[in-house]
């Protein structure tokens, strides 16, 4: 279920550093600032209305990836609203790229009661 | 605070339901037929006989059209049968109530065929969006566009059908992370301000597509400022409260309050905290669906505060 690249050249790290001062929250796959900036992956599964895991922590530049596998709809919405996908019909994806360290409180948007977490670390 | 104007279709819905306010007053023809008193529009033939001074209506909900998993593959044919059975009421409703989740995806082609479909009852219909019809970039614009005529701020409306003072409120837009459906302030203020001139006699009529009522919080089967919305309607003596969302019908009476979640034409939800479930679509033996599937007839006789109520099945 987790998909973590483990090596961060410390070269990426110092480029993040430096993008993460300009937009330090990027929508990914589009935002290609974000795409370079991504130094790993991981996944999250929404089954059975939960984040699964609910509470994920990450290196900063990764790229974290939400797919439904209920039968219902769902969506992913930032607690402050900096991130919020499309509604994910059964078997959709949606990526976004934790840029900058800190602890990102997240939602669906049609079931408010679904929560999930994502700690970034630097 | 605005009103929704623009891009948006003529509103048969409100014209017509003047005209019945009209009807209500005058221009019937009473005929007695084995007793019984009724009545028919005298200007439409058409119209079925209906019981002296009632007001007839139906609430339909979740249709979530665009749905086709495991627990109904075919939503189509299930809101088919629903208009059926509105068909074949033996009073022809004055207007239809739709508590929201029209579509499942909120696309527009979802819409057209719930709009389509339910044209074949030919009455007025008047929507409030569920959160799976505010899911477009613009948070509910494509739902405001075909049915914000008349309404304020994300949706929301009053009107006056024989008597009766009806609110149509939404609870689905920008869902936070409380959990439940949120109505904000500006709704709240706007309410408190509708009811104001009305005497507390009125019967009061309050529609939404959350529940304004704690059904399950846990699954966020609530409102979380709907106590705080309901407060200038306690006066009333009488006010009838209708949700839907939950795929299910549950009732709770406080004090001249009462409130009724209704069926879906779409798929059952789980009984509210059902160990292990999860509030999704739920699948039942295919010979089950129908019993678990309805819509809901309202009606009122002049001279009684309440409503009855009558929950149908498609089975």
């Amino acid at each position: 279920m987790l998909n973590l690249t483990p090596v961060r050249p410390a070269l990426a790290i110092a480029l993040l550093a430096v993008h993460s001062a300009a937009a330090p929250l990027s929508p990914s796959p589009q935002g290609a600032a974000a795409e370079a900036a991504t130094v790993g992956k991981a996944s999250i599964k929404i089954a059975n209305f939960n984040f699964g895991p609910a509470a994920l922590t990450v290196p900063a530049g990764t790229s974290i990836t939400w797919t439904n596998n209920d039968d219902d709809a769902h969506s992913v919405v930032a607690d402050d609203k900096a991130f919020r996908s499309a509604p994910l019909d059964t078997g959709e994806s949606y990526s976004f790229t934790f840029a900058k360290a800190g602890t990102y409180g997240y939602h669906c948007g049609l079931h408010p009661q679904m929560h999930g977490k994502i700690i970034v670390t630097g | 605070m605005t009103k929704n104007t623009d891009h948006a279709p003529a509103d048969a819905g409100r014209r017509d339901a003047m005209k019945c306010m009209a009807w209500a007053g005058a221009g019937v023809l009473w005929t007695i037929s084995g007793g019984v008193a009724s009545s028919v529009l005298a200007t439409g033939a058409d119209a079925a006989p209906r019981a002296r001074g009632s007001l007839d209506f139906v609430q339909i909900s979740d249709t979530h059209i665009g749905f086709d998993k495991a627990a109904n593959p075919d939503t189509l044919g299930t809101l088919r049968e629903a208009i059926a059975k509105i068909q074949a009421l033996p009073v022809k409703p004055a207007f239809m109530i739709h508590t929201g989740d029209l579509t499942h995806l909120s696309k527009a082609d979802e819409f057209d065929t719930v709009d389509q479909m339910l044209k074949a009852v030919n009455v007025p219909v008047f929507y409030t969006p569920g959160e799976h019809d505010t899911l477009d970039e613009g948070n509910g614009k494509l739902f405001l566009e075909r049915y914000g005529k008349g309404t304020w701020g994300t949706g929301w409306r009053s009107f006056d059908v024989s008597g009766v003072h009806f609110i149509g409120l939404v609870n689905v837009v920008n869902l936070n992370p409380d959990g439940q459906g949120h109505l904000g302030p500006e709704q709240i203020a706007w309410l408190a301000k509708d009811v104001a001139h009305l005497s507390s006699s009125t019967p009061i009529v309050v529609y939404a597509h959350m529940p304004l009522f704690d059904a399950y919080v846990p699954w966020g089967w609530g409102t979380v400022d709907a106590q705080q919305a309901l407060m200038p309607l306690r006066r009333f003596g009488s006010v009838t409260v209708l949700n839907g969302h939950i795929h299910q019908v549950i009732s709770k009476v406080e004090g001249n309050l009462s409130f009724h979640t209704t069926r879906s034409t779409a798929y059952p939800q789980a009984a509210a905290g059902t160990p292990g479930a999860s509030p999704g679509p739920l699948k039942v033996p295919a010979d089950q669906l129908r019993h678990v599937l309805g819509v809901r007839d309202i009606t009122r006789l002049h001279g009684r505060g309440a409503l009855a109520l009558v929950d149908q099945t498609l089975a």
